[in-house]
């Protein structure tokens, strides 16, 4: 149960540097934290006392295996993370080319 | 089991705080490392010896081309104003002490209403999903590979793996036509 | 961009080698022991990245035109669509099935098609990280 509530504040620790950050890589750094508190939520959920790693080995009789089902979802979304971040970072190099800073404040010549 | 797992997300979480207050970007990248290197040792822990093959080498590429992208742009410092000096005597910035004691009301609310609503789950260490009992039986006959997980991933959630493959292609092609070299020029 | 010291693209030359056969010793028995498709990517990425950093991409003449890794990414996509294509026409007629015999569990020809889905999955992710370390890293210098 705490450990479940200690993820959350991962989460959140992620959450404040999304939020209240001025740089872009100090928002992606943010962004980065908070997939890897839902990646250990995952995990969390599919463990089982006693268990074994999911892999049947010739020879020896096992009984009790770890969940593999959340691992199988992770897996995946752990590849999609690289990809997102490796956009975020190309957005911030035009960003840096174009106005020569990576303050998000001092972007303002889209007018509406 | 549980105090060691509770430790190593506590230095994850002193690790996250640093990395969003330091000064120089540099050493903000390296801690940031040392919150996914710190979850490959949970994993670890967590009996899942896939993930943790993954999560190291993703984790190593992603700050190869991080420190790339950050020691190319020749900025490194980051200020913030604490305090503001007007004729000599040091007034508190109220946009300061604003955001902290949002912060702090806000976290509270969130971590109560968390905590409501785990309560459904099972508690650390007994199945909480529904299909586990039908995956683990009969993954080994009807899909014929000794690896569990790979028999998930392949063979039971095959769509899934589809989907994750051409968001990868996609990603690509965004990144190519985002750096795109010949534009129009006036 | 310069290449490193003669200490370490000596030791470069050594390391590779053995990155890349450990990379594929994975992904051909990905059905028997930990491992699977995107971590043998990653690792084969790591390779290549090695010996771009190691030896500076004015020696190794890397120009835009002349990339090869994005048709590489797109042939492979390609192949992992046909073969769940081809289980249309072979066996019973639904998409998406594991179509090939399955052997005794714990052999290395076993598991139906799951060994060629590592492959084409395998070749994919590699090819798509080495080029996103070519585009942001090596050719955004050539702009200015």
């Amino acid at each position: 149960m705490t450990l479940y509530i200690l993820c959350f504040a991962l989460f959140l620790t992620g959450l404040y540097g999304v939020l209240t950050k001025r740089n872009i890589i100090k928002i992606v750094i943010g962004l980065s934290v908070m997939e890897f508190s839902i990646f250990l939520f995952l995990a969390l959920i599919g463990y089982t006392n006693n268990g074994d790693a999911p892999i049947l080995v010739n020879g020896k009789e096992q009984l009790l295996f770890v969940d593999p089902l959340p691992q199988a979802m992770v897996l995946t979304a752990i590849v999609i993370g690289l990809a997102t971040n490796a956009m975020l970072l190309a957005i911030a190099i035009r960003i840096y080319r174009k106005y020569g800073t990576f303050d998000v404040r001092k972007i303002n010549q889209l007018k509406g | 089991m549980e105090t060691i797992l509770a430790i190593i997300i506590g230095f994850m979480i002193i690790g996250a705080l640093f990395a969003l207050h330091a000064k120089d970007l540099l050493s903000a990248l390296i801690a940031c490392g040392i919150v996914g290197y710190g979850l490959v040792i949970c994993f670890l822990l967590l009996k899942a010896p896939d993930l943790a093959i993954v999560q190291i080498v993703v984790e190593t590429i992603t700050l190869i081309i991080m420190v790339a992208v950050v020691l190319d742009s020749s900025r490194r410092e980051l200020k913030e104003k604490a305090s503001i000096r007007v004729k000599g005597i040091s007034y508190v910035n109220t946009r300061y002490v604003v955001n902290i004691i949002a912060v702090i009301l806000f976290t509270a609310l969130l971590l109560f209403f968390f905590s409501e609503s785990i309560d459904v789950l099972a508690p650390f260490g007994q199945h909480a999903t529904r299909m586990s009992t039908a995956y683990i039986e009969h993954a080994a006959d009807q899909t014929g590979s000794a690896n569990l997980v790979t028999g998930v991933v392949f063979d039971f959630r095959g769509y899934d793996t589809m989907g994750e493959a051409t968001i990868l292609f996609t990603a690509v092609i965004g990144i190519l036509t985002i750096l795109r070299i010949k534009g129009k020029e006036k | 961009m310069h290449g490193m010291t003669s200490i370490v693209k000596t030791v470069a030359r050594i390391v590779v080698g053995v990155i890349f056969l450990y990379g594929v010793y994975i992904i051909t028995h990905g059905h028997l022991t930990p491992g699977g498709g995107f971590a043998v990517g990653a690792v084969i990425a790591g390779a290549f990245i090695l010996l771009v950093l190691a030896f500076g991409s004015d020696v190794l003449k890397l120009k835009v035109r002349e990339a090869g890794s994005s048709t590489f990414e797109s042939i492979s996509i390609l192949a992992f669509l046909l073969l769940a294509v081809g289980a249309l026409f072979i066996g019973t007629h639904v998409f998406f099935q594991n179509y090939l015999p399955k052997g005794k569990v714990g052999e290395l020809i076993s598991a139906g098609v799951i060994p060629l889905y590592n492959i084409a999955v395998g070749v994919e992710v590699a090819a798509a990280l080495v080029t996103i370390f070519l585009a942001l890293v090596i050719y955004k210098e050539e702009v200015k």
